[in-house]
């Protein structure tokens, strides 16, 4: 199997649209929530990963 | 009312509701499939299968159960039930000879996390089986 070297940045966005899918597609009723819950969350995880990114940028000073 | 309307449904015969949770562990979406949620089996499957495949190709590691101190105990016992959460992605991977020592390295970590998670993922796509099996979910 090919390996496979990704950035952090790669990596965690890689990993919030998988989870973001799955949570989309497991959490609501209809499709339309769905999709609306998917893309919320994707869009949590890239707030978090930016907002934790320059807090630790500002942490090392 | 309202406790009247929370009143938890009898459950349903076993013989009902298992072949989807089962099929849902072994095969990732599976359980959506056999139910005719074909859409949303098929958008887990690939999720769930992608998130494993990419945490091989990233050689994370597999947990395996070990007893120590009550920390070790707790990652490693958990780290394994995640693992093996995945069902065939998890089994073909061990028949077929995977064992990534656990090294030092971001994506490596990264990997095994991924492992980890797709497991994890699938156990949410078992409960929502279930749930659409025993009429509780659409």
């Amino acid at each position: 199997m090919p390996k496979m070297t990704l950035s952090h940045f790669e990596a965690s966005m890689l990993f919030s649209l998988f989870t973001s899918v799955v949570l989309g597609v497991v959490t609501k009723r209809n499709d339309r929530d769905r999709l609306h819950y998917g893309i919320y969350t994707f869009v949590c995880f890239f707030a978090a990963l930016f907002g934790l990114g320059w807090l630790m940028y500002f942490g090392h000073g | 009312m309202a406790k009247e309307k929370e009143q938890k449904q009898p459950l349903p015969p076993v013989a009902e509701w298992a072949p989807a949770l089962a099929l849902s562990w072994l095969v990732p979406g599976g359980g959506h499939l056999l139910l005719k949620r074909t859409g949303r089996g098929l958008l887990l499957m690939a999720a769930i299968t992608s998130m494993f495949v990419c945490g091989l190709m990233m050689r994370g590691a597999m947990f395996q159960p070990e007893s120590g101190d009550l920390l070790t105990t707790l990652i490693n016992t958990g780290g394994f039930i995640g693992d093996v959460a995945s069902g065939i992605l998890y089994l073909l991977s061990q028949m077929l000879g995977y064992n990534q020592p656990d090294v030092a390295g971001a994506v490596h970590d990264y990997g095994t996390k991924f492992l980890v998670t797709a497991g994890l993922l699938n156990i949410l796509a078992m409960v929502d089986a279930f749930d659409i099996a025993v009429r509780r979910k659409d």
